[in-house]
C-alpha cells in the first residue's frame, strides 16, 4: 500500500464493508431509477401515442415505487443491522480524547501501571475487535476512519463508544468530521493496523519511559527542552513529567512526547515526522498550522533548534 | 563592416545575466531530485518551485538557485559544496538551523541537480 488510505470505498474492516456495500447498492438503485425515468421521458417526447393513464398511474406511480423502494429499504435496514454494536467486551480498549486540534490516545497498561498516553496515532492488532471510548475536552468533534468504520460524534461531557476492526494491515487516515474551528482540516489521526506480535512489541515499547541516547547533541537537546519550558505543556515520561501539581498520568496541555519519534506524523497529521519537520514545527508552528495553541520558540539559535529536534526524533 | 555591427551584439550577449542558469555538472537526475526534495520535506521551510507543497516561509526561497553566488550567504555555490551542504549543513556553518536530514551523497547530487535546474 502506498501512503495512508482514507477512502470509504476501499473498506478494510467489517463495518466499513457494510457501509461501502450500502453506498454502492443504494447509489446504483437510484441511478437505475433515474435512468429509467429519463428513458421514459425521451420516449414520451419523441412519439405521440395513446397513453393508458390508469396502467401507468397504478403500475408506474404506485406498484413500481412500492416494490423498488421497499426492496432497497429492506436491504439497507437488514444490512445496517449487521453493523457492530459498540461493545467493550472481549475487545482491546483504547480511549480517545479529542482536543483543539489533536487527539489524545490512551491505552491501558498491560502490567497494571499508569495509562500509556500518546497522540494522533492509534495502533491496533489486525483481526481483533477494538473498542474506542470517545470523548471531547472542548467542542464537538467527530471520529471517522473511512476505511474502517462509520462516524461517531464526540460531544463534550459525554462518552461515546465505537467498535472497529481492521482486517488488513496498513495505515488508515482518520479525519475529524465535525467542523471544530480554524484547524479542523488539519485534525487528522493515523490508525496503524499491524500483526498481533508487532502490536504487542509496540505496546511494550510505548509503556516504557523515554530512552535518551548518548551524545553531546542529544544532551544539548534535552537541556533545550527544559530551558524552553516545553515541559509546561508536554510530558516526556521518565525525563520531564510536566508541570507540578498535575496528577500523575494526567498528561499535559499538549501531546505526550515520550515516544514522539516513533510516530508517523506530527501536528495531528500535518507533517511527516522527521528531524526537519520537527525543527520547522518548533521554530514556528503557526507557519504550518495557523491558530495552533503551541507558541513559536523564542530566541533559540540554530544549533539549539537542531539539537532539540534531534532529541525529540530519537524519542522512539 | 558587418563585423563592427556584430561585435557589440556578441559582447551584449556575453554579459546577459537574465538568461537561463549556467549548466552545472552534478551528475544527478533532475526528476529524481524533485521527488527527493518532496520526500525530505524541504518545502516545510523552503519555497521551491515545482516541488509538491513546498511553500515554507521559515528559510529562504530556492528560486534561481543556479544564479546565486553563495549558499547560505557565505559558501561558494559549487556543485560539490551544495552536495556537502545538503548532507550536513552544520559542518559547513555551525550556527545554521538547517538540520542534517540523513541525506546520502547520491540523493544530494540529485537534489542539487534539481535546484540548479530552477529558472
Amino acid at each position: 500500500m502506498t501512503g495512508p488510505q482514507q477512502s470509504a470505498l476501499h473498506p478494510a474492516g467489517p463495518d466499513a464493508e457494510v457501509i461501502a456495500q450500502l453506498a454502492w447498492v443504494l447509489t446504483g438503485g437510484a441511478a437505475v431509477v433515474f435512468a429509467g425515468v429519463l428513458v421514459l421521458c425521451v420516449l414520451g417526447l419523441r412519439r405521440q401515442r395513446t397513453v393508458h393513464v390508469r396502467w401507468w398511474l397504478w403500475g408506474g406511480g404506485i406498484a413500481l415505487p412500492v416494490l423498488v423502494l421497499s426492496a432497497l429499504l429492506a436491504f439497507s435496514t437488514l444490512r445496517s443491522a449487521q453493523l457492530s454494536e459498540p461493545s467493550s467486551q472481549h475487545a482491546l480498549k483504547i480511549a480517545v480524547v479529542a482536543r483543539l486540534w489533536w487527539w489524545e490516545v490512551r491505552y491501558t497498561h498491560p502490567g497494571g501501571g499508569e495509562d500509556i498516553v500518546l497522540a494522533n496515532e492509534i495502533r491496533l492488532p489486525v483481526g481483533q475487535p477494538v473498542y474506542l471510548g470517545l470523548s471531547s475536552a472542548d467542542v464537538i468533534h467527530s471520529f471517522w476512519v473511512p476505511a474502517l468504520a462509520g462516524k461517531v460524534d464526540m460531544v463534550p461531557g459525554r462518552l461515546h463508544g465505537m467498535t472497529l476492526q481492521a482486517d488488513r494491515a496498513g495505515v488508515y487516515r482518520a479525519q475529524c468530521a465535525e467542523y471544530c474551528g480554524e484547524q479542523h482540516a488539519r485534525m487528522a489521526l493515523h490508525v496503524v493496523a499491524q500483526s498481533p506480535q508487532e502490536f504487542a512489541a509496540w505496546l511494550t515499547a510505548q509503556a516504557r519511559p523515554a530512552q535518551v541516547g548518548e551524545g553531546a547533541l542529544l544532551a544539548a537537546g534535552r537541556r533545550a527542552f527544559e530551558q524552553q519550558r516545553c515541559g509546561a505543556c508536554h510530558v516526556v515520561r521518565g525525563v520531564s513529567e510536566g508541570a507540578a501539581g498535575r496528577p500523575a498520568g494526567e498528561g499535559g496541555i499538549g501531546p505526550d512526547l515520550t515516544h514522539v519519534g516513533s510516530r508517523l506524523y506530527i501536528g495531528a497529521g500535518t507533517l511527516r515526522n522527521d528531524r526537519g519537520a520537527l525543527a520547522a514545527w518548533i521554530a514556528n508552528p503557526h507557519a504550518v498550522k495557523p491558530g495552533v495553541r503551541m507558541p513559536s520558540s523564542a530566541d533559540m539559535d540554530g544549533e539549539t533548534l537542531r539539537a532539540l529536534a534531534a532529541y525529540l526524533e530519537q524519542l522512539k | 563592416m558587418r563585423i563592427l555591427v556584430l561585435l557589440p551584439l556578441a559582447w551584449l550577449a556575453a554579459c546577459n545575466s537574465g538568461g537561463p542558469a549556467p549548466a552545472r555538472l552534478t551528475g544527478g537526475d533532475i526528476k529524481q531530485g524533485k521527488l527527493l526534495l518532496a520526500q525530505y520535506q524541504c518545502g516545510v521551510c523552503h519555497q521551491i518551485t515545482g516541488v509538491a507543497a513546498a511553500r515554507g516561509q521559515l528559510a529562504p526561497p530556492l528560486d534561481s538557485f543556479g544564479q546565486r553566488s553563495y549558499i547560505a550567504g557565505s559558501l561558494p555555490n559549487t556543485p560539490q559544496m551544495l552536495a556537502r551542504w545538503l548532507i550536513d549543513p552544520a559542518s559547513l556553518k555551525p550556527g545554521t538551523s538547517m538540520p542534517a536530514m540523513g541525506v546520502s551523497e547520491e540523493d544530494a547530487r540529485h537534489m542539487a541537480a534539481y535546484l540548479y535546474s530552477l529558472p
